[in-house]
């Protein structure tokens, strides 16, 4: 007899593995259907697209060319600029420090909030939950506002001679920080607290004990222990970082543009659509090995 | 309770600050009375009025609410028949490897990407059909699209905490699998599917990145208005429509809260 065909208990019912599977095909159809059509396929199309021409009026031609990504990598009709991968490499340093400063600043705020009473420390976390879900676009205009020429920030700055007097304080690589930070902060914040309020504090009252220095007692006693919220939260904010278009559009201008922008003028104004997706193939295998070098160095992932 | 050093107490009063004063610059200019300029001219309440007089914001608000309803709906329960799919059947290691995969990208590629995938793609299908014009039906493919993932992922992580001593009890006792389903496991996983479905919800609502690139003229939300705006120079009534979606937010995450913290 077949293995497939021999009966077995699952989940108590009496039944065959051919009989289960068939089932469970039925029931994975609609949902996988819809994410192959609309997901994996869109995704395979945008591959091609990236190596076919783009018509003089916006339209895809189906001839097919490297053109698309010799350009993203700099050379032109004129020469080779290192405009396209300037680009690309500021999107990873923005997202990497971005990243950097999120974790920074959350590692007291989460130390805070969890030495916090249990009343009030639902609270706190309540306070760091509402700008997660508050609107990007809402939360990078209030920069927008907070930085305008009236207000105190931007008085200060031209005080000291960083802008001229009656400037906004952006658009300039500092907006587009402050920006990114705000955004991504409770990114990491929620998922390291998870950890934090886990911790065991005998490992780090151990590690005093023995005299560690502070700095010995964070990285053997209290990093390993949070690593796995520190991990969602850095791909939680790296990875959303370096596709960032709102922040960059609105704070950075044209001077700051990231890798973002670059994708968006050509899907819109440009109407480039090959390029584009060039561009999104790069950013893509950014993203990859982003994650992959942190995964190397974090060990263990896992998202969500 | 642990004493606490001053400047950790310190730095997370100012991450606070840092967090909540771009914030309260909008609440507080949109009940200021100047037309423009960020001059204080007095309280009032006149933007918020003029909000509803607007049949732009109207509209924007009204497509904002439909896209998140309709997408949270079918996504959640696609998301749901996928997560039971994945879980509750004996698919070999390579088989679910492949499913699991497939149900991380939209959590682990940058939105834009999803975006830029779904413009090309209803690009081509415009070849085949003018539905696929850019509108309410692309932005609700897309919205859905991602809405899945995340949908499946909380449903299936709820599936694994149930076990199977309930079902197994149910099938000893000469439950069918229809009554298995309604009566045992769908009551059980509600928590999951709610759960799923708020997170679903509040993803369509918080979109700003797929739904700009499939809009088109006739269905603009409320992020595309605002972000539209901006770019046009902020106005009063900008600030107030923003501080209400903000104090939205502030009910929806407070309810949520108190939801999730009685289960």
């Amino acid at each position: 007899m077949k293995r497939a065909d021999s009966v077995i208990t699952w989940y108590g019912e009496l039944t065959t593995r051919q009989q289960l599977l068939k089932r469970g095909a039925l029931l994975l159809t609609p949902g996988m259907f819809w994410l192959m059509l609309f997901l994996v396929l869109p995704g395979l199309v945008l591959v091609v697209v990236s190596v076919v021409t783009r018509g003089a009026y916006g339209q895809l031609e189906w001839t097919f060319t490297l053109e698309n990504y010799k350009r993203l990598a700099g050379y032109t009709l004129f020469g080779w600029t290192p405009d396209y991968l300037m680009i690309l490499w500021r999107s990873v340093v923005v997202a990497f420090f971005t990243t950097l400063v999120s974790v920074i600043l959350s590692y007291p705020l989460c130390f805070f909030i969890a030495g916090r009473p249990e009343r009030s420390r639902y609270m706190w976390l309540t306070l760091v939950i509402i700008p997660f879900w508050t609107n990007m676009v809402i939360r990078a205009y209030a920069w927008f506002l907070i930085l305008s020429p009236e207000l105190p920030f931007a008085r200060l700055a031209a005080m000291f001679g960083f802008i001229p007097d009656g400037a906004p304080l952006y658009p300039n690589a500092f907006a587009v920080y402050l920006g990114m930070v705000s955004m991504f902060l409770p990114f990491v914040t929620l998922p390291l607290y998870a950890s934090v309020e886990r911790l065991d504090w005998a490992l780090v009252e151990a590690a005093q004990d023995l005299y560690a220095s502070r700095f010995r007692t964070f990285t053997q006693a209290i990093l390993p222990q949070t690593m796995p919220g520190l991990s969602v939260g850095v791909i939680l904010t790296f990875v959303p970082a370096m596709g960032m278009f709102v922040v960059p559009d609105l704070l950075g201008g044209a001077k700051y543009m990231l890798v973002g922008n670059l994708i968006q003028q050509q899907f819109g104004t440009s109407r480039d659509w090959p390029f584009g997706a060039a561009i999104s193939m790069g950013l893509m295998v950014l993203t990859m090995i982003g994650l992959q070098i942190y995964r190397r160095k974090g060990k263990e992932i896992e998202v969500i | 309770m642990r004493r606490q050093h001053p400047l950790i107490v310190a730095i997370s009063y100012l991450t606070m600050a840092f967090l909540y004063m771009p914030l309260a610059g909008v609440a507080i200019f949109s009940v200021n009375a100047a037309r423009r300029g960020m001059v204080w001219k007095g309280f009032t309440f006149k933007w918020y009025l003029k909000l509803f007089e607007n049949d732009w914001i109207l509209e924007a608000a009204w497509n904002t609410l439909l896209l998140a309803v309709i997408s949270t709906v079918v996504a959640t329960i696609l998301g749901t028949i996928l997560a039971i799919a994945m879980d509750r059947f004996p698919w070999r290691s390579r088989t679910s490897n492949f499913l699991d995969t497939i149900l991380h990208i939209p959590v682990i590629i940058p939105d834009i990407i999803l975006a830029a995938s779904l413009v090309v793609a209803f690009g081509l299908l415009r070849l085949a059909s003018s539905v696929f014009e850019p509108g309410l039906l692309n932005m609700i493919i897309g919205h859905i699209t991602f809405q899945i993932a995340f949908v499946a992922l909380v449903v299936r992580s709820r599936l694994v905490a149930i076990g199977r001593e309930v079902e197994e009890a149910a099938r000893d006792l000469f439950a069918t699998n229809w009554y298995l389903l309604r009566k045992v496991m769908l009551p059980l996983l509600m928590p999951g599917i709610i759960a799923g479905a708020m997170l679903a919800f509040t993803l369509s609502l918080d979109d700003f990145v797929i739904s700009f690139f499939t809009a088109g003229p006739e269905s603009q939300t409320l992020p595309l208005f605002i972000f539209a705006a901006v770019r046009r120079g902020v106005t009063p009534q900008i600030h107030a429509l923003s501080t209400l979606i903000m104090l939205v937010t502030v009910v929806l995450v407070v309810l949520t809260e108190r939801f999730t913290r009685h289960r």
